[in-house]
């Protein structure tokens, strides 16, 4: 008998099977996650969680019987019948019968099917069709890092680096080619000239002669030669910068309600989630503002309310002031979303859409304004509503000139997902949108 | 004699496992005369359980989406712990592979051996449908080419042509299946002799007279008709292979992908119809074996009662009005039915001796049993050893269902007018007729518009569902390449009572 222990053999044989059913389903599988996400909390979106797709598409069709006229049930456990009794037709038939149970339903919808995707599963379709807008990708290119990376063999190198196998290999085409005699051949000679030795010692004297020749063109030529030794190369490449920076603005002046904010935070969340799929390494900062803005901690920017009037202009600065200070936008992919009601102090604003243009959006990848409302108005999206904030009449100019800013309303919860699809849209699409 | 206990406590080695396997072997072999495959046992973590389950417990299989989708729901329900799983998973091959997890006890690792690895084993190794049907020896080596070959072919005509080839095939497998052996062609040798005794014979009965016999001229058409039909071999039932040799549109890659499809299923032919005395036969060879390694005292009394404990729970059969009831457990009614014969040839009554005259009384159960597992599959089995007395402890009783009545009626029930009626209606339940669909193909119209005939022969007016076989129709249609009609037929009067009519998708 053998015993094999098979517990570390790679797991998750059935990882290209999964692979080949998600493809297959894809168009629900997607469309079960959107739905999924719109009843998710924020928080839960990065957690696994169970869908439920209709079978149709993954239905795996067979012949099969339909109930036909007359069944025989042989069943276990008869306590009263005797036969020829007659029994009432039970209601839900099927149930707990055994053999005819899932007939019944074969006709129409078949049960949906459930099951659990990773988290990884679940974002990457989730975030499947969005993508940085395109000028990030230039700015991560001219941005570069070097690394190493595995580049062949080389000849010289230093020890630690010695390519054992390769140079063994060398060694051994050598040896072959040079026809180096094997110890094997020289024991059997050695052999021959003790057996000869007792026979013929012209014969012996002849052999011993060949031995020694073979045993000089051994020593001549080394099992090992310096030429062998071969070294593993690396090379030195451009890595590009995978770090990003997401600058969250929020006003929270008394005119923020906690709807707006809930709105804001679901909107800052789910860009941070985008983010740490695309970069390796992503810092939030958070900045709220009234007339006076300042750096915050997540919880403070979300919970706690001040009173005060609203200069956006403030919160600009401070954003400046934090870049200059920690993030050389050379190292850092910068993003910046800023939430808020469109009040703004009407002297306020040439200020704002200067500091905006001129030393904000240089230094950004993206920049995106999300203009929150309450509950109950009705427009979403870019649809420009008959009461237009000071703020929003500002940024307008700004959206036509400049590409790196996007702006876009949100009064209701469900809507969050798709002014954020928007706002990320692969650019093909958006272009063929806008035609 | 007391022997020295196997192991103490739930913790076990791989030289537990060896200890506990030639203990077991010790009374398979010497007393039980069991008679097995050479034993490879493989210890594998709950998450490869869940892949093997995936792929129909094979080690190695090409790859589909089924699979991951079968991934995805058995990982569901177990990781919500609705659900646990099989303790062992035996796979028919030589040596006999049985897998063992990980995380069971000592005790669950000896019954698993007893179960799988001898139980199982010499079923495999001796049932007559095994034999005829499986090559333990080549199988694993099959499934790696079979593996290898899908992926080569993903990889040269693309996933999608290669999964919608898998997905048609997958669809007929059932219909891929040989019930009977398939006529072998002759060599010339057997060619010749035949012909040379034909002319004998012809030779023979020669007489002048019948020339001057006006006969009846056969319509040449019908002969046609004929000949066209025997030389396709039709009617076929196995639609898998008489696609990989006859459709006229298939490439040479994709009947051999067909072929592979059909062999597996052809290989797993067996085990649907031995489901009962497969589980029977395991349950009651582990039930004797831990019990006599209990009486020797290999095992403890802890780990006797742990294992009685799962034996209980294996073969317990509710009752038809319990809540928990969902069908005839097997391993319930193959193990009373082993246990049943037991009895009988041991200390029959007057009833078994009448019942089974054969082999009431002959003594040596374990002889008779090997019998029973050697020859019989399921339908056979009960028809032959479903005795009164356990219909009685079952209180098996017989309800006709007939559409036409609107009540269900009690045919018969456990006493002596009952006891043949419903021997033969639940081995009627195990018969492969009773459950696949009857499905031929009859013919096809090679000279018009190659249109490919089949027939469904409709019994209890068990009529085709009809979202699935439209569906299954379409593959069909698409692997033949040309129209296909299915006609459903009334096996009663040769009836016409539906007919199916698809065409390819593509051209």
């Amino acid at each position: 008998m053998h015993i094999v222990d098979r517990r570390l053999n790679p797991g998750s044989k059935s990882f290209a099977n999964r692979q080949r059913f998600l493809r297959r389903a894809k168009d629900m599988v997607e469309k079960a996650v959107r739905e999924a996400s719109k009843d998710r909390a924020i928080g839960d979106l990065e957690s696994p969680g169970e869908i439920s797709i209709p079978s149709e598409g993954t239905r795996e069709p067979t012949f099969r019987h339909t109930q036909g006229s007359r069944r025989d049930l042989v069943l276990p456990g008869n306590k009263e019948y005797v036969e020829g009794d007659l029994i009432e037709r039970p209601q839900g038939e099927g149930e707990g019968e055994g053999a005819g149970g899932q007939v019944g339903r074969g006709d129409g919808q078949e049960d949906a099917f459930r099951f659990i995707l990773t988290r990884d599963e679940f974002l990457s379709i989730f975030l499947d069709d969005l993508e940085l807008p395109d000028l990030a990708k230039r700015r991560v290119a001219q941005t570069e890092k070097e690394g190493l990376r595995r580049a062949g063999y080389t000849t010289s190198g230093t020890p630690a680096n010695l390519a054992l196998h390769r140079t063994l290999q060398t060694s051994l085409s050598r040896r072959i080619a040079l026809k180096r005699p094997k110890q094997q051949t020289i024991d059997e000679l050695a052999q021959r000239i003790e057996a000869a030795a007792l026979r013929d010692s012209a014969e012996a004297e002849r052999l011993r002669a060949e031995l020694k020749a073979l045993q000089q063109k051994r020593a001549r030529i080394s099992y090992l030669d310096p030429i062998d030794l071969r070294y593993r190369r690396f090379e030195r490449f451009p890595k590009p910068v995978t770090q990003a920076v997401m600058f969250c603005l929020m006003d929270v002046s008394g005119s923020m309600t906690e709807h707006m904010k809930d709105l804001a935070k679901r909107f800052f969340m789910l860009l941070h989630v985008f983010l740490t799929r695309r970069y390796k390494r992503v810092e939030i900062v958070f900045i709220r503002h009234t007339d006076r803005a300042g750096e915050v901690d997540e919880e403070t920017f979300f919970r706690s309310a001040e009173t005060g009037g609203t200069m956006v202009s403030s919160a600009l600065q401070e954003m400046a002031r934090v870049i200059r200070e920690r993030y050389d936008p050379g190292v850092w992919n910068i993003y910046a979303a800023q939430a808020s009601d469109g009040d703004n102090l009407s002297s306020d604003n040439p200020l704002t859409r200067e500091l905006l243009q001129n030393h904000i959006l240089p230094l950004c990848q993206y920049f995106a304004y999300v203009e929150v409302s309450g509950p109950n108005a009705e427009t979403h999206g870019y649809v420009p509503h008959h009461g237009q904030s000071s703020l929003w009449i500002t940024y307008a100019t700004l959206q036509k000139e400049n590409d790196k800013f996007q702006m876009r309303r949100v009064s209701r919860r469900e809507h969050i997902y798709s002014v954020f699809r928007q706002l990320f849209q692969r650019r093909a699409a958006k272009t063929a949108e806008a035609n | 004699m007391r022997g020295e206990l196997l192991f103490e406590g739930k913790d076990w080695d791989f030289e537990t496992i060896q200890r506990v396997h030639d203990a077991v072997a010790t009374i398979a072999h010497k007393e039980l005369g069991l008679d097995t495959f050479a034993n490879q046992i493989e210890i594998i973590t709950a998450e490869q359980m869940l892949d093997a389950y995936a792929s129909t417990g094979m080690p190695l299989f090409y790859k589909h989406w089924s699979f991951g989708k079968r991934f995805a729901q058995h990982e569901g329900v177990y990781r919500m712990g609705l659900q646990g799983l099989a303790y062992e998973i035996v796979i028919n091959a030589d040596p006999c592979i049985s897998y063992i997890m990980e995380e069971n006890t000592a005790t669950m690792q000896t019954l698993v051996i007893a179960h799988a690895a001898f139980g199982h084993n010499h079923f495999f190794k001796h049932n007559y449908q095994f034999r005829q049907w499986t090559d333990p020896e080549g199988i694993l080596d099959y499934l790696s080419f079979a593996k290898t070959y899908i992926a080569n072919c993903e990889e040269r005509y693309g996933h999608a042509e290669v999964e919608r080839l898998l997905d048609a095939a997958h669809a007929l497998m059932p219909q891929g299946i040989d019930r009977y052996p398939r006529k072998r062609p002759m060599n010339l040798q057997l060619e010749e002799k035949r012909e040379q005794d034909r002319k004998e014979e012809r030779e023979r009965l020669y007489d002048d007279l019948w020339r001057t016999v006006p006969g009846r001229a056969r319509g040449s058409r019908q002969l046609a008709s004929d000949k066209r039909r025997a030389l396709l071999g039709l009617p076929q039932e196995n639609i898998l292979y008489f696609l990989e040799k006859v459709a006229p549109r298939l490439k040479p890659w994709q009947r051999e992908v067909l072929r592979i499809v059909r062999l597996i299923a052809q290989y797993f032919y067996p085990q649907q119809q031995t489901k009962v005395m497969n589980e029977g036969c395991a349950t009651y060879c582990h039930y004797r074996l831990l019990g006599r390694l209990h009486e020797k005292g290999q095992i403890g009394d802890g780990s006797f009662l742990e294992f009685l404990t799962s034996h209980t729970n294996a073969t317990r059969q509710p009752f038809y009005d319990s809540p928990s009831y969902s069908g005839i457990n097997p391993y319930a009614l193959g193990f009373d039915m082993m246990r049943d014969i037991e009895r009988i040839v041991r200390e029959p009554t007057e009833e078994d001796r009448y019942w089974f005259p054969e082999i009431a009384g002959t003594g040596d159960a374990m002889e008779v049993l090997r019998h029973v597992w050697a020859n019989y599959r399921d339908d056979s089995f009960i028809a032959q050893f479903l005795s009164p007395r356990l219909i009685r402890n079952w209180r098996l009783f017989h309800v006709v269902d007939d559409r036409e009545h609107p009540h269900l009626e009690v045919a018969s029930i456990h006493n002596e007018r009952g006891y043949r009626d419903l021997r033969r209606s639940l081995a009627a339940q195990y018969e492969v007729g009773g459950y696949a669909p009857d499905i031929q193909i009859v013919d096809v119209d090679l000279a018009g518009n190659r249109k490919l005939v089949l027939h469904h022969r409709v019994r209890d007016g068990k009529m085709l569902e009809l979202a699935n076989a439209s569906m299954v129709l379409g593959h069909l249609a698409n692997l033949w390449g040309y129209e296909v009609l299915l006609q459903e037929i009334d096996s009663t009067n040769e009836q016409v009572l539906k007919e199916h009519m698809v065409r390819p998708e593509h051209g």
